[in-house]
């Protein structure tokens, strides 16, 4: 069966990654990559090569990803075009419009396709929050105590929402959802990855809260089998284990700062607004309860598990960056 | 990260080669380098289970055997292996029950404590990390069932701050148990209860009034008055040392109820009221054993 796979996000590092290697594989004869922006170039940003993929710059939010969906006989839509912080120029409203608009016009466009035959979406187990009166672990069927109402959390509970909706209008399509963990590792550039190499970690006083992290590559991975597999339903995806916040910070041979609620609250808000680092409220909370989740759902299903812990993708993170603990490398 | 076997070589201590236990200078400066690298494991709860062994039970283990002089009874009716419910009684103000009750399993019956406590814990700074370090978390049902799903000793404290507040005229009556919540999740998991009764601990902070309406400002359930808080300011918080016993009663076996008789109200009110009426009588039992709170005065 021939494949023709659109892939949203391109431009940036885990969606360039997922193009390439759906590129390099046989069975599938073309990949269309959109995003808002022209990928990185090879040379000056560390972009990633894409292969033969096909780039189209496309704004989500306008109508026109239809036409490309149209004229292509796209049968397999992976949406990974999800904007995890505010960017300096932009800020939150047009982010917001780009993760749930965006959305909405690609569930649209796909729900009017007579060709496409199976949607992964890319979430966030940010949708589950973080709270003291939750599950220490999350698994896909809880509902969390207090939902996020703030920022990119939010956005993908929204998204998550229209995607559920649009399941049950098109239930001949294979949805897949999958709820990722940080992503962790050499390429990656999230808010989580600058907080960590900078020189002093500010932390919550009194809480050193319980993190996970799923490596770039079992991203891809998981990705890739989505896109080629029918997997239909709703997945955690992380590495095994948890890491604390104390022993990342003690990983990455970087001393903490313990500030009290407010001061850390003042502090993120001080950096934003000044552009050293993208802050949203709902980190606070992360950074007070952490978060975890079962990911057995997806093991049993794909028969597979991620070849990353937590550990071991923060390690291979801090690496890549030159970071050691205190006395050097450990081993 | 797993430790490597030949940890200690890499600390040359002396000349002499040892075929026992590594030294223990060197497994000290082992220890202090996993801690300072990060270099551990934790549960997906949180808990550093070398953390805990190491320091912060450490700490209190002085209070166990020297302050309380805790003495454990029928430690044989702790299962060695798998999931299990410890169900124990509540009381002493402030919780020093159940940490006594953690170094107790943990030390004598080699079994790590995991124990649910109240969504208060986990608001409140240190509070928070510290309880999930040393293995403990949320009372609620999906922690439950995977704690005990994964063959740990769970503890409960049925009472909750009823029983843990209450005034010392009430002392070593048990009070309402809740729901029976944790009947509900022993069924699911056909895993025994084992009743557990706690002597001592309700004369180490005897409560003989509130301070309630300075309590809901601080957002506490309680605040108490005792004949030495806070008369005497941070030393009325030093417990009054009296004479603990702990018993682990006979298990209360659930397997041979199906998973689905946990959504049966009728019988999880029942079984709840057994396993209350058990620990009511191995505390009235265990009381009269015990004898005076300080001997050998009163």
């Amino acid at each position: 069966m021939t494949h023709t796979v659109l892939v949203t996000g391109v431009s940036r590092h885990v969606g360039a990654r997922m193009a390439s290697v759906l590129a390099a594989d046989p069975d599938i004869s073309r990949v269309i990559g959109v995003d808002t922006v022209p990928p990185p170039s090879l040379t000056r940003d560390g972009g990633i090569s894409l292969g033969r993929t096909e780039f189209v710059r496309v704004d989500l939010r306008s109508p026109d990803i239809a036409q490309v969906i149209a004229a292509a006989d796209i049968d397999t839509v992976v949406h990974m075009s999800l904007v995890s912080a505010p960017s300096r120029s932009a800020g939150r409203a047009v982010m917001k419009e780009h993760n749930v608009i965006g959305t909405m016009q690609l569930l649209g466009a796909c729900q009017r396709s007579a060709t496409v035959r199976r949607v992964v979406v890319r979430s966030t187990t940010a949708v589950y929050g973080s709270s003291p009166r939750d599950p220490a672990v999350f698994t896909e069927d809880l509902e969390p105590h207090d939902s996020p109402s703030h920022g990119y959390a939010k956005d993908a509970v929204e998204v998550e929402g229209y995607v559920r909706g649009f399941a049950r209008r098109r239930p001949d399509m294979t949805v897949s959802l999958l709820r990722f963990a940080n992503f962790m590792g050499p390429g990656v550039d999230s808010p989580l990855t600058r907080y960590f190499t900078q020189p002093v970690l500010p932390t919550v006083f009194g809480f050193d809260p319980r993190l996970q992290f799923v490596h770039e590559d079992d991203a891809v991975e998981v990705l890739r089998r989505m896109a080629t597999e029918d997997h239909p339903g709703t997945y955690n995806v992380a590495g095994a284990g948890v890491l604390l916040l104390s022993q990342c910070a003690r990983r990455a041979g970087r001393p903490s700062l313990p500030l009290f609620e407010p001061a850390f609250r003042l502090l993120g808000d001080a950096a934003r607004r000044a552009g050293l680092v993208d802050y949203s409220p709902e980190q606070v909370r992360l950074m007070s309860y952490g978060r975890a989740v079962d990911c057995s759902r997806l093991e049993s299903e794909l028969g597979w598990k991620p070849k990353f812990t937590t550990g071991a993708a923060f390690d291979d993170f801090l690496l890549s960056r030159g970071l050691h603990p205190l006395g050097g490398v450990r081993h | 990260m797993s430790v490597p076997d030949d940890e200690a070589r890499v600390i040359p201590i002396s000349s002499a080669p040892s075929f026992e236990e590594p030294e223990p200078l060197a497994r000290l400066l082992a220890f202090i380098r996993r801690r300072i690298t990060g270099d551990y494991e934790v549960d997906e709860f949180g808990y550093d289970a070398e953390l805990t062994d190491k320091v912060l039970l450490e700490l209190i283990r002085p209070l166990y055997h020297h302050w309380f002089r805790v003495e454990t009874v029928d430690l044989k009716n702790v299962p060695e292996e798998g999931g299990a419910l410890v169900a124990a009684n509540h009381s002493g103000t402030l919780p020093v029950d159940a940490l006594m009750m953690q170094v107790a399993l943990h030390d004598e019956a080699d079994r790590p404590l995991r124990l649910l406590g109240a969504d208060l814990v986990y608001q409140l700074p240190m509070l928070a990390h510290l309880s999930r370090k040393t293995g403990h978390t949320l009372a609620c049902r999906e922690d439950a069932d995977r704690l005990l799903r994964k063959g740990e000793l769970v503890g409960v404290f049925p009472e909750g701050f009823k029983g843990v507040g209450k005034p010392f005229s009430e002392r070593y009556k048990l009070q309402r148990f809740g729901r029976g919540g944790f009947v509900a999740s022993a069924i699911r998991a056909g895993v025994p209860i084992l009743p557990t009764a706690i002597v001592g601990a309700e004369e180490i902070y005897p409560k003989i009034g509130d301070l309630p309406t300075l309590a809901r400002l601080l957002g506490l359930p309680y605040l108490p008055i005792t004949p030495l808080f806070p008369l005497l300011g941070p030393l009325g918080l030093v417990p009054l040392p009296s004479k603990w016993m702990i018993q682990f009663g006979e298990p209360i076996r659930t397997d041979e109820y199906d998973a689905a008789d946990a959504d049966d109200p009728v019988l999880v009110f029942h079984l709840t009221d057994h396993v209350r009426e058990v620990i009511q009588q191995m505390l009235n039992e265990l009381r009269l054993r015990r004898g005076p709170a300080f001997p050998p005065f009163f």
